[in-house]
């Protein structure tokens, strides 16, 4: 059975920018295990011979041609954005993370 | 923080390098990775975005048919194996310069994988395996504002600009590269170098790596001499020029033997290039930010190219450009010398562009790395993007050949070229390039320039036949140049002896 610890809670947590306090992770991960345990239930379903997928419908090679089509106006694209400046989308400095 | 350095050499008693590279090439395509998107380099911000790059809610991406086969047939030509059936996957990591938060690439299970490519430094072969080619797309550019350098250190905020987002690449990783000890830094860079001839054979990619279409990350690490105990390795990214992937090497070794050889630890980490120093800088350390939490993109259906497709692109490959170049030098009988210095120039295509159009090889080189090449370089473009033909280069070559021009006259066909009056021929006649053939004219040219030269005249009729060079040039000026000169040799040899 799959189980999820209170540490990888916090893990994850941390990955996904979500900030926890101690009282919400020890809230959170039982929670979580239980959802992760009824969620497994499915594996007992499939047999041995079906193997698991990705996808739901057998498809492949669905591909597009390489052809230019209209795209958004500056003024769309940016229309959502908190903040715009020199046509570009502001964003608030990232620390020790420059790819 | 100065890191200390040991001398190159001295690395080498201790230990051995091992390297790995990881070189992503940006696919020169149409439309981008996953919607019709264009990738043009240079536009204005945010000019060629659209809600599938920008990573809207509900947009659905479609797979570039022509990405994809442009991934095969680099595979193919890296003597890669092709999947039969493929995935991609979502990596995910927050990072302004995503906006979907994920980047659509693959994981374990690339298109490309299990290849080599010879690599060839100074006349010895180094095998460099390469373990994978995937598929994946190109995040967007952040511009620090508030810093000094546009670095992120000292930044306020960033601005993001998503038109290179989505944009396909193909990343391609080698296996570790082991046993080339003191070569370890011109072999990091005859790969990347031998690389990039291949993607611009393939043309599959712009490959200009001053536009950031080919970017090398090297991976580096030194283990104790003869252990065979790999060390803990640092990744240098965005290496983007091959002079910078030898340096960038050769100071990661000297800087991962100063820190072993004081006891300490090399951390795994990320690395920075800085092009103007030649120095790296620690970036972040490998750790939580490792974990991608990759999955299957369950929005794009899985890729599994027909073995009849593959078979197809494989027939489509160009000739291999190290084999092409061993080749054309063995029928153009060049030197060493005379091979480098025309790859170097970019002369190569339109060197054998110019002997198939009927020039001999010498001529050709003549032409395209003196006079062509010179000019090329004061308007700091390559050869190839003069606008001069392969064509025109071989019938002014075939005016000095039949005796019509010569090499003084053709320099000024070349002047008329490049302002566009016309063809070689035309640029002869309109601007009466030719040399006079009429006999009756030049020997009465060299009369008077006997006339006018009698000293120089008596020392020849005395046998000193070198004075006879200021007679040619007092005839030459009378004809404006347009004389053969080595008939007016003979005139004035035949008049005084």
């Amino acid at each position: 059975m799959p189980e999820i610890t209170r540490d990888e809670v916090a893990h994850l947590a941390n990955l996904a920018r979500i900030d926890l306090s101690d009282e919400e992770l020890d809230h959170l991960a039982p929670q979580l295990s239980v959802i992760l345990e009824s969620v497994a239930s499915i594996s007992g379903a499939a047999g041995d011979d079906i193997p698991p997928t990705s996808h739901a419908l057998p498809l492949t090679n669905v591909f597009r041609e390489d052809v230019v089509v209209a795209c958004l106006t500056p003024e769309q694209a940016l229309s959502g954005a908190p903040e715009v400046e020199e046509q570009r989308f502001s964003v608030p400095r990232i620390l020790g993370e420059e790819q | 923080m100065t890191d200390t350095l040991v001398a190159f050499d001295d690395v080498l008693t201790s230990y051995d390098p091992a390297m790995g590279l990881e070189v992503h090439v940006e696919l020169n395509t149409a439309s981008k990775m996953f919607c019709g998107c264009p990738t043009e380099f240079g536009a204005e911000p945010n000019t060629q975005v659209c809600p599938t790059c920008l990573g809207l809610p509900g947009a659905m991406p479609v797979v570039n048919g022509k990405a994809v086969e442009s991934a095969i047939r680099i595979g193919l030509a890296l003597n890669c194996e092709i999947a039969e059936w493929c995935r991609f996957a979502r990596k995910n990591y927050f990072y302004p310069d995503m906006p979907k938060n994920f980047q659509t690439s693959q994981y374990d299970e690339p298109i490309c994988f299990d290849g080599f490519m010879d690599v060839e430094v100074e006349g010895e072969t180094f095998r460099v395996e390469i373990e994978r080619a995937h598929m994946e797309e190109d995040t967007g550019k952040s511009l620090h504002v508030g810093g000094a350098t546009g670095r992120i250190h000292g930044a306020d905020h960033s601005l993001v600009d998503y038109n290179r987002a989505g944009i396909p690449l193909i990343e391609i990783v080698t296996r570790p590269i082991l046993g080339a000890g003191a070569k370890a830094p011109e072999v990091a860079r005859a790969y990347v170098a031998q690389l990039r001839d291949l993607i611009v054979a393939l043309g599959v990619s712009d490959a200009r790596m001053d536009q950031g279409s080919i970017r090398a990350d090297v991976n580096l690490s030194l283990s104790p001499k003869d252990s065979g105990v790999l060390g803990t390795r640092t990744e240098t990214k965005n290496v983007n020029s091959l002079r910078s992937v030898e340096r960038a090497v050769r100071f990661e070794m000297s800087r991962h033997a100063a820190v072993l050889g004081g006891g300490e630890k090399i951390l795994q980490e990320t690395r920075h290039w800085h092009e103007d120093t030649g120095v790296t800088t620690s970036g972040r350390e490998k750790s939580d930010a490792e974990d991608y939490r990759y999955f299957p993109e369950p929005d794009l259906v899985p890729v599994a190219p027909t073995r009849a497709w593959v078979e197809e692109l494989r027939g489509t490959l160009p000739e291999n450009p190290t084999a092409r170049r061993a080749r054309l030098q063995t029928e153009w009988g060049f030197s060493d010398l005379e091979m480098r210095d025309t790859v170097g120039a970019g002369a190569l295509n339109v060197i054998e562009q110019t002997i198939a159009a009927g020039t001999t090889p010498q001529a050709a080189r003549k032409w395209w790395l003196g006079e062509l090449a010179r000019r090329a370089n004061e308007q700091g473009v390559l050869v190839d993007a003069l606008p001069v033909t392969p064509a025109d280069v071989a019938r002014v070559q075939a005016l000095v050949d039949e005796g019509s021009l010569n090499d003084k006259l053709a320099r000024q066909v070349f002047d008329g070229l490049f302002a566009g009056e016309g063809t070689p021929d035309e640029v002869v006649a309109a601007r009466g390039l030719a040399i006079v053939s009429d006999e009756g004219a030049l020997s009465t040219a060299v009369d008077n320039a006997i006339a006018a030269n009698p000293d120089v005249a008596e020392k020849i009729r005395d046998g000193k036949v070198a004075a006879a060079g200021a007679l040619i040039g007092a005839v030459m000026k009378e004809m404006r140049g347009q004389a053969d000169a080595a008939r007016v040799r003979e005139l004035v040899l035949e008049k005084l002896s």
